[in-house]
């Protein structure tokens, strides 16, 4: 056999043991947050389809909504920018049923790591960059005239809770990824959370909806959720326990399933 | 490194399966497979696709779990000691499982970190690997930009950052061009030159040909035939005639002299000059057939009696021509 290869067999060294949590988490989690930062289609374009939206919604539709005593910017930003993640979060649902397909996933199942570390990551990036969106839509509302009507205090809780949601919808889009078949697949599925942004109070009064539509907008999480931040930054009361509540709902549900369901991608 | 008793007294096969069964509803991939590897060796599971092969390799990564059956990993079973097994294993997937926006050697570090190195180790280790699969000059190039050979080694290089006692290779080099299969060919041979166990599946013959000590061929989920290269061939115990003909208008006539002569079907390349068949009398039956072709006045290039190659032998333990793996470049059909 020919040796012209620069090869001086030498076995690799192994590792002491595996890793831990913490340490697989983050490098999850690293790899996931280096995707997002230089895709410019993730992380750019992310931020300017929320921009255009709001955009739409307070400058387009916006004159022809009335939301009551409140202006319809003030009414609009709050809740707006709580859902941000419904609509970025189809990128992680797709980023989780690319990694399944490519076999990424299975590489990582493949390795001696803790298996809740693949969840744990992959949330802990998603939803760092969800908070990113938060942020900057955030600037936008008050670029586009939205205007604090409550105190820092109760502006700080909004924006705690709206982290808390990024935290939620992230698992429920890792979920998404996961069941899909393929990235089209997991695009499409990830459209539903459309439906539930859309049927509740976010970006319109649900009482300016017709009788028989209400009851799903009353009862479905999104309202309560919306109603909480929105509350919190009017200086209005807000229900702040019923919107953990679900939160803390959708967690239980949805982490379970994407732990178990990662396990056998 | 630890001392393990049960490795002191007999060496622990590198994989052993007794009744080996994975369903996928109502299909079943692996059909109580029976297989026992020797370590030391580069082992290629070989067969067509639909086989089982992927499903053996998964279950071994410990990703699949069987529904019934056994399977250790130098002793260890994949489903209660599956811990101790991915420590031990270094798997490089059909698809090259390495992320496009990283560079080839933050790609290594972070696959290191996750074998469990810590920081300092894990540089060494990507270093190592870099320098082991020639991967210097792309290192530090986001690996979206790599050629599809470069991206299968960085992916087999990821594999192996851990020091892993087996490394699993599924189809290593499906979808490559004959460049990078060549390269992806050489790092294989390198590593197992190095003393690394390695686990192949293959569809191509000349694969396993190429880079296997042992060759165990599946098919339907079941092992229909073991050994080691040489051995399967010799299994057939017969030889073949190859005829190249002058003219290849006259492949037909050739080949039904071929087949008149050894009693056995003949094939030829596709739109190609050479057809053979199996002979099972030998020298007696060449000279038959040159006397035929003689007597025809057929022009030939080339003919000759040789061992069969693999893909000859893995046509006669299948007995089902239609489907027959894909040598690189050629396709086998019968001429009648």
């Amino acid at each position: 056999m020919t040796t012209t290869q620069p090869t001086m067999p030498q076995p690799l060294s192994r590792p002491a043991g595996p890793p831990g949590m913490a340490g697989a988490s983050a490098q999850v989690a690293l790899r996931a947050l280096r995707k997002y930062i230089r895709t410019p289609g993730l992380s750019v374009m992310g931020i300017v389809q929320s921009v255009l939206f709001l955009f739409s919604f307070r400058y387009v539709f916006g004159g022809a909504i009335h939301a009551g005593a409140t202006s319809y910017v003030d009414f609009l930003v709050p809740s707006y920018v709580a859902t941000i993640v419904l609509f970025t979060g189809g990128g992680i649902a797709v980023a989780v049923a690319e990694d399944k397909v490519q076999g990424f996933t299975d590489r990582l199942l493949s390795l001696p790591v803790p298996r809740y570390s693949l969840v744990l990551g992959r949330t802990l990036a998603d939803s760092t960059t969800n908070v990113w969106s938060i942020l900057t839509t955030a600037a936008f509302g008050f670029l586009f005239g939205f205007r604090l009507l409550g105190t820092w205090q109760e502006a700080m809780a909004a924006l705690g809770l709206c982290v808390v949601y990024a935290v939620v919808f992230t698992v429920v889009f890792i979920v998404m990824g996961l069941f899909a078949p393929s990235a089209q697949a997991a695009q499409g599925m990830s459209l539903i959370a459309f439906i539930f942004a859309f049927i509740s109070s976010t970006y319109v009064p649900a009482t300016s909806m017709p009788g028989w539509l209400q009851p799903f907008s009353k009862y479905q999480p999104i309202t309560p959720m919306v109603d909480a931040v929105r509350a919190l930054l009017i200086g209005s009361t807000s229900d702040v326990g019923l919107a953990l509540a679900w939160s803390a709902l959708l967690l239980v549900v949805f982490t379970p399933i994407a732990v178990l369901r990662y396990r056998r991608a | 490194m630890s001392i393990d008793m049960k490795t002191l007294a007999s060496p622990a096969p590198l994989l052993e399966a007794h009744g080996l069964t994975v369903r996928f509803g109502k299909v079943t991939a692996l059909d109580g497979l029976e297989l026992a590897a020797p370590p030391g060796k580069v082992l290629a599971i070989l067969g067509p696709n639909g086989a089982g092969k992927t499903t053996f390799v998964r279950a071994v990564a410990t990703l699949v779990r069987p529904d019934s059956g056994e399977l250790r990993v130098r002793g260890r079973d994949v489903v209660r000691e599956a811990a101790s097994v991915r420590r031990d294993i270094g798997l490089a997937g059909q698809f090259a499982a390495v992320e496009p926006t990283m560079t080839g050697r933050e790609n290594l570090e972070m696959t290191a970190r996750l074998f469990g190195h810590g920081r300092a180790a894990s540089r060494r280790a990507a270093a190592g690997v870099i320098d082991q699969l020639s991967l210097g000059e792309v290192a530090d190039r986001r690996s979206g930009t790599y050629s599809g050979g470069q991206r299968r080694r960085l992916d087999l290089g990821a594999s192996l950052v851990g020091g892993p006692r087996l490394l699993l290779l599924d189809e290593p080099t499906t979808g490559l061009d004959p460049i990078s299969r060549r390269e992806v060919w050489q790092a294989v041979r390198g590593l197992a030159a190095s003393g690394t166990d390695i686990l192949l599946t293959t569809h191509y013959l000349d694969e396993a040909d190429e880079l296997a000590d042992h060759v165990v061929v599946i098919d339907r989920g079941r092992v229909i035939a073991a050994g080691t290269v040489g051995e399967l061939k010799a299994s057939i115990g017969r030889d073949v005639i190859e005829v190249v003909v002058t003219a290849a208008g006259e492949l037909d006539v050739v080949g039904q002299i071929l087949e008149r002569v050894t009693m056995s079907p003949a094939r030829s390349d596709n739109g190609g000059r050479r057809i053979t068949a199996l002979a099972p009398g030998g020298p007696a039956e060449l000279a038959a057939v040159i006397g035929c072709l003689q007597e025809a006045a057929i022009r030939v290039d080339e003919i000759g009696l040789r061992r069969p190659a693999l893909d000859e032998v893995f046509l006669t333990l299948t007995g089902d021509d239609t489907r027959v793996p894909a040598t690189a470049g050629q396709t086998i059909r019968s001429a009648r």
